[in-house]
Parts: C-alpha cells; sequence; structure tokens
C-alpha cells in the first residue's frame, strides 16, 4: 500500500471534513426547544370527577372505537394503561389523603419538551413540533420500538394484532390544532380540570393556585422540570406517587443520555484511522527491519 | 448449433463443479441425506411456517411481546448476541492485517465469513422482528433521525456488511476463477480492515448505548454510563470466543478440507486466542466493577438481581478468565476451547440480561419468550449454519486455493 503525499492530504482532507460535517448534522438537530412559548394543557386532578367525557371525545377524534364501560363504575376496578385503541384513560386512586372517596387522574402522553422518543428515532417518524406537539408519522416508521423502550412514561403503544403494526399514541389533536379548535379532551372537560394555552401560562396558573391554597395543593407542578419538562403539567392535592406518578425519572431531558456518547463518535471517526494506519506502518517496518517480505508482494 | 451444445455442455459442468461439488445431481442428492441435514430439515419444517405465521397474524400472535416489553428474545439473542458473536471478523482481521500476527491467518477467512454471515443473519432477525419490514432501508436512503444511536447502528450494519463482503470477496473470486478481479479486491483488504475496526468500535459500542435511553427500566447494576465500552470490549471477548469454537468446529466437521499438519497449526492458534481472550476479560472484569462503584452500587449486590449480577461476571467473566490462563500454560487445547464455548454463553447472558431479565425488572408484567419466538430463533441459526456449510464445501475458507498458494 504505497500512498502518494497527494493522495494521503486528500484522504486525510475529505476524512476530516466528513467528521467535520458529520458533528455539525446531530448538533443542529439537537438545538434545545424553546419551551415556554409550547402549546401545552394544565390538568388539575383536584377537579377532575372521573366521568371519562375526555376518554369518549378523545376515541371519536381519533377514530378510535369508544372506551369500555363508558358511564359504568366498575372500569375503575382495574388500573388502566393506555393502548394503541386509546390514548388516554381515568383512572381512580380511592381513599387518597386528602379526605375525599376519590382521586382521578387522566394519562397520555406527556409530550415533553425534549423528547426521548424524538431522540430515539431513527427515521424521524417521532417528531417534536416547535408549536408543542410530539407527533407521529407513521409512514415512515419502521416499526423498530425503540420508542416504546426510550419514553419514561410508557406512552407508544404498538399494535401486536396487526401483521405490519405501527405505534399509536396521543396526538395531541394536532388536525384539531390545526382548525382552531381546542383538543378534544380539553373542550369536552365538563369540571375545568383540562385548561389548555402556553406552558409558561399555564405554569403561572398552577403556582398562583399552589400559592392561593397553600394547605391545599401539593407544592409541585408535575412536569415542570420532570425529565427536562413537559407540554402536561399535573396539579393535584395528594401525592403523586399515590396518583401513580414516576417521581424517580429525574429532572435531565432524556436526549442527553446518549448525546455523550454521540459526541464521541466522531472522535472515533478521526482518531482511529490514523492510529490504525499508524500501527499498520510500524508493523510493516518492523517485519521489514526482521527481513519478511513486504505486504504488496503478498498480494501477488 | 455445435457452439449451443457445447454452451450447455459448459453450463452443465459448471454448475456441477461449483454448485454440486463435482458429483452428478444424484450422487449429490444421496449425499445430502446425513443425520445433521435430517435435524436441520425438521428444524426448518417448523421454523419457516412459523415465520410465515407470523407476518400473516401479527407479532402479538407469534410472540410474548407486550406494550411493557416491546423487545424480545429476537432482539436479546439474534440481534445483540449476534452481533457481539460476530465480532471475530473484525477482531482477526486487525489481528492479522494490522497487528501484523500472520500467524492467524489460516482461521481469518473463516472468522470473516462467520462475520459477514453473522450480520447477514442479524438483519434477517430483524426483518422478523420489524414492524414494517420492507422500509428497513430508509434511515440509509429516505429518513434521517440523526440524534438516534439507532440511526449509527442502522449506517454501521448496513457499511459493514458491505465491508465484510469485500473482505471475504477474494474467497469467491477464487471460486469463481476470476483472477484479475481478485487482484483488484485484495489491495483494499487494508483499507477494509481499517474501515470494518472502526465501524465495529462504534457500532458494537452503540449497541449498548441504545440501553442509555432506559435509566429508569435497567437495573442500575447493568445500567452505567460506561455501558458502550462494557458492549465494546466485550465484543472482543465474543470475537475471540467464537473464532476458538468455530475453528474447533469447523476442523472436525470439514476433515477432507484440512491438509494435515493443520491440526497443530490450530492448537497453537487456539492457545495464542485463549491469551489473548484472557487478558481482555480480565479487564472487562475491572471495568465492570469500576461501573458498580461509580455509581456506588455494592449495596445491590445483596440483592436476587445482584446475586445473578455476580453469577454473570463470576461464572461467565471472572472463571473463563482463569481457565484460559490456565489452559494456555499448561498448553490444554481441550480445556481453552471448553472455556471459549463458556464465555460464548457468557456474552449470551450479557445481552440477555440486558434487554430481557434485568431490562423491565422492576414491572410485574415480566417477558418469558413464547415457543414461535424460540423457534424462529433457532431456525434463523440453522440457516447461518447451513449457508456457511454450503460455502465452506465449495470457496477456499479454510483450505488454500491450489493456485494462490501463500498468496495472502
Amino acid at each position: 500500500m504505497k500512498l502518494s503525499r497527494r493522495a494521503f492530504l486528500t484522504s486525510a482532507g475529505v476524512a476530516g471534513a466528513a467528521a467535520t460535517g458529520l458533528v455539525s448534522l446531530p448538533r443542529a438537530a439537537r438545538a434545545r426547544p424553546v419551551a415556554d412559548g409550547m402549546l401545552a394543557m394544565l390538568v388539575d386532578t383536584t377537579r377532575c370527577v372521573g366521568c371519562r367525557a375526555c376518554e369518549a371525545a378523545c376515541s371519536e377524534a381519533n377514530r378510535l372505537p369508544s372506551p369500555a364501560k363508558l358511564g359504568e363504575e366498575s372500569v375503575f376496578e382495574t388500573t388502566r394503561t393506555t393502548d394503541a385503541r386509546s390514548y388516554t384513560v381515568v383512572n381512580r386512586r380511592r381513599q387518597p389523603s386528602n379526605g375525599r372517596a376519590a382521586t382521578f387522574a387522566k394519562t397520555q402522553c406527556m409530550h415533553c419538551v425534549d423528547p426521548a422518543c424524538v431522540s430515539a428515532c431513527l427515521v424521524n417518524a417521532l417528531d417534536k413540533l416547535p408549536e408543542g406537539p410530539v407527533v407521529y408519522r407513521a409512514d415512515r416508521c419502521i416499526g423498530c420500538r425503540y420508542c416504546m423502550v426510550a419514553c419514561p412514561f410508557e406512552i407508544p403503544k404498538f399494535e401486536y394484532d396487526r401483521p405490519l403494526p405501527l405505534i399509536r399514541k396521543c396526538t395531541f389533536c394536532t388536525h384539531r390544532l390545526r382548525e382552531g379548535k381546542l383538543p378534544a379532551c380539553a373542550e369536552v372537560c365538563p369540571s375545568g380540570a383540562l385548561q389548555f394555552g402556553k406552558r409558561r401560562e399555564l405554569l403561572e396558573v398552577a403556582k398562583t393556585r399552589i400559592y392561593q391554597n397553600p394547605n391545599r395543593y401539593v407544592h409541585h407542578v408535575y412536569g415542570e422540570h420532570e425529565v427536562g419538562g413537559t407540554s402536561w403539567l399535573y396539579l393535584t392535592d395528594v401525592p403523586f406517587e399515590q396518583l401513580g406518578f414516576r417521581m424517580d425519572l429525574g429532572t435531565t431531558a432524556y436526549p442527553e443520555l446518549t448525546w455523550t456518547f454521540l459526541s464521541a463518535v466522531p472522535f472515533v471517526l478521526t482518531l482511529w484511522p490514523p492510529f490504525l494506519m499508524g500501527l499498520y506502518a510500524f508493523t510493516r517496518s518492523r517485519e521489514r527491519a526482521a527481513g519478511e517480505p513486504e505486504q504488496e508482494t503478498r498480494h501477488e | 448449433m455445435n457452439e449451443t451444445v457445447a454452451g450447455r455442455v459448459l453450463r452443465r459442468s459448471w454448475v456441477r463443479e461449483k454448485l454440486l461439488l463435482g458429483l452428478s445431481p444424484g450422487e449429490y442428492a444421496r449425499r445430502l441425506a446425513t443425520p445433521f441435514n435430517v435435524v436441520a430439515g425438521l428444524i426448518l419444517l417448523v421454523g419457516l411456517p412459523a415465520i410465515v405465521y407470523r407476518f400473516a397474524f401479527g407479532l402479538g400472535a407469534a410472540t410474548n411481546l407486550s406494550q411493557t416489553n416491546p423487545w424480545g428474545l429476537w432482539i436479546g439473542v439474534d440481534v445483540l448476541s449476534g452481533v457481539a458473536l460476530a465480532a471475530g471478523g473484525y477482531t482477526l482481521a486487525s489481528a492479522v492485517y494490522l497487528f501484523g500476527l500472520k500467524q492467524y491467518y489460516p482461521v481469518l477467512r473463516a472468522a470473516v465469513l462467520t462475520g459477514f454471515l453473522g450480520y447477514f443473519f442479524v438483519v434477517v432477525g430483524l426483518l422478523v422482528d420489524l414492524g414494517q419490514p420492507w422500509r428497513i432501508p430508509y434511515p440509509v436512503i429516505y429518513a434521517y433521525g440523526v440524534t438516534s444511536v439507532m440511526f449509527l447502528v442502522a449506517w454501521h450494519v448496513f457499511l459493514y456488511l458491505s465491508v465484510q463482503f469485500l473482505e471475504f470477496c477474494p474467497a469467491i473470486l477464487e471460486w469463481l476463477g476470476w483472477k484479475t478481479v481478485r487482484q483488484w479486491a485484495t489491495r483494499l483488504t487494508i483499507g477494509a480492515t481499517v474501515f470494518g475496526v472502526i465501524l465495529s468500535t462504534l457500532h458494537q459500542s452503540a449497541l449498548g448505548a441504545l440501553f442509555l435511553l432506559a435509566p429508569t427500566k435497567l437495573h442500575p447494576l447493568w445500567y452505567s454510563p460506561f455501558i458502550p465500552i462494557y458492549f465494546f470490549v466485550s465484543s472482543v471477548i465474543a470475537g475471540l470466543a467464537m473464532v476458538i469454537v468455530e475453528s474447533a468446529l469447523s476442523h472436525r466437521i470439514f476433515t477432507e478440507q484440512i491438509e494435515p499438519g493443520r491440526h497443530a497449526d490450530l492448537d497453537r492458534i487456539t492457545l495464542g486466542l485463549g491469551k489473548a481472550a484472557s487478558v481482555v476479560l480480565f479487564t472487562y472484569f475491572f471495568l465492570k466493577l469500576i461501573g458498580v462503584a461509580d455509581g456506588g452500587h455494592w449495596g445491590l449486590l445483596r440483592t436476587p438481581l445482584g446475586h445473578w449480577f455476580l453469577v454473570e461476571l463470576g461464572v461467565f467473566v471472572l472463571l473463563p478468565c482463569f481457565l484460559f490462563a490456565h489452559g494456555v500454560r499448561e498448553r490444554r487445547v481441550t480445556l481453552v476451547r471448553a472455556t471459549a464455548a463458556l464465555t460464548v454463553i457468557g456474552i449470551v447472558l450479557n445481552r440477555v440480561n440486558v434487554s430481557l431479565i434485568a431490562f423491565n425488572w422492576n414491572v410485574p408484567d415480566r417477558y418469558v419468550p413464547g415457543f414461535m419466538e424460540v423457534a424462529i430463533t433457532i431456525t434463523i441459526v440453522t440457516l447461518g449454519l447451513l449457508t456457511f456449510r454450503w460455502i465452506v464445501n465449495r470457496m477456499p475458507v479454510l483450505r488454500e486455493h491450489a493456485e494462490y498458494r501463500g498468496a495472502h
């Protein structure tokens, strides 16, 4: 392997430029989102009466089968999770510490400010719109299910019963927002438990409620800082754990967890070739010193 | 007219020489009736319909995967373990071409072939597992999720499959007798090797980095910011161990391909590889300890999963490390081979631990693979073995082609 100076400089230059380009691609894609102006939802669980109108409206707006056991008390006997055919579910916790008979909490995609699923998706099928919603483009999903592994809230759901399945999850009613309508759940909520608006404003609303009723609310807005912030914010008057919220998720945005590794990639791409070629050159010169035939002659 | 007859004769003899091992079709068919083939046939008889069933009725019907356990046996064994065990290709190629350890050349081609087929059947396994399998080229040609570790894995598996094909090309071209092209392909070997090592460093570690996004799901003893390093270092171990196992089996099964005297060579090679494996295992053991110390997880070692972690580390890392060292010192080749088999099991166990056993460890809905998942995994391994045999029987992999003796 003889390399002219020109060929060496060319290939080294190309490799260096390629590595630089490779840094800037993900770096540009990793621009930190600005959360303040994002569309968001405030869920005040102290106001939720467990009517499940949001479930029914969601199913209608997203053309899903209507929720099971609508209007039946027995549905609350088990804790339910969202699935490929129901993007939101309301669960009941009995005998909460607030003195009421029951407390209800709605579950759906949290529409993280800097979502794990979006950073996990290798084809950008999941994407965070600058306006706030985390959307799914089914026409490019390959069905690898890494988003399901990555999501700390276990929200993306897979259509296991279909031969060629896709991911399903809450859409934040993006199609309705484009028509200037509210998300279906917020529009239909009769008790004022759901409030739609800009994230910054909703945070102010949430904190005002806490300040004005310091003995009622838990002094924490779930979603303000969890996993780097979410577009769905929660208020409660019982400890969040009792409502099934995970309190161990931390405040680091999940994409940061793989960012260190991805940042190292261009360094490996830049450092390995000269190191390995140097090793090769060293080996060959040692062979030559030992009087062995050169690599070229071995190639015939 | 004479020409067409001549052409047909020529064609028939080409088929006979290249594909039927110089036998007539009848003789060839009779030679296929071996116990191994009967077993392989039975496996395929169960497994291939199972694959059809999966595509007809969906992953829900064919597997025990669930919303909480989206990755199962196919990802844990076929993909994660498959890629690790295919690391022999880059490990041996760097030893021979970059470190100049020419004495390992006799096992290099088989290692590269194992690597290539390993990756090829990883992709086959992935096709069964993916929801929309025909979209598998999307990350390469259509949609670029550049912030995804999986994107890196996809590109690297694609590029590395090509590189390994290139590395194996000389054997195919010798078989076909295309001398000029072979010479041209051989010149690319060093470049391909360097490129292959870079790609392997990155995607072996990237498979570990996938799990960095699951800090609340993967047990703290396995979740570590160093998990990419663990996956990379253990892939070197897997590569070395697999070459020992594969070469031992090949020498036993393809005896007619091995020239007399080569068996003694293989013993020396085996001891050398065992020595290397021992050193890397020792390093890996301490890297794993550093992870426990860094996370401050010593207390977790007293829990049930902590005991399981100690089994993985003690029985499948430290024990083979000492057995390799002892076997090499006492020149006990059989012990080194058995230890290599133990090490291979250990690597698979580690990948299964990370993706299945220690994953979702705190969730009541535990995943256990279903019958069809196991059947399809065994089928894919069987297909790999059959392809390996088909190629070794025809191309100069274990033997040297008479016209290219000493030319490497």
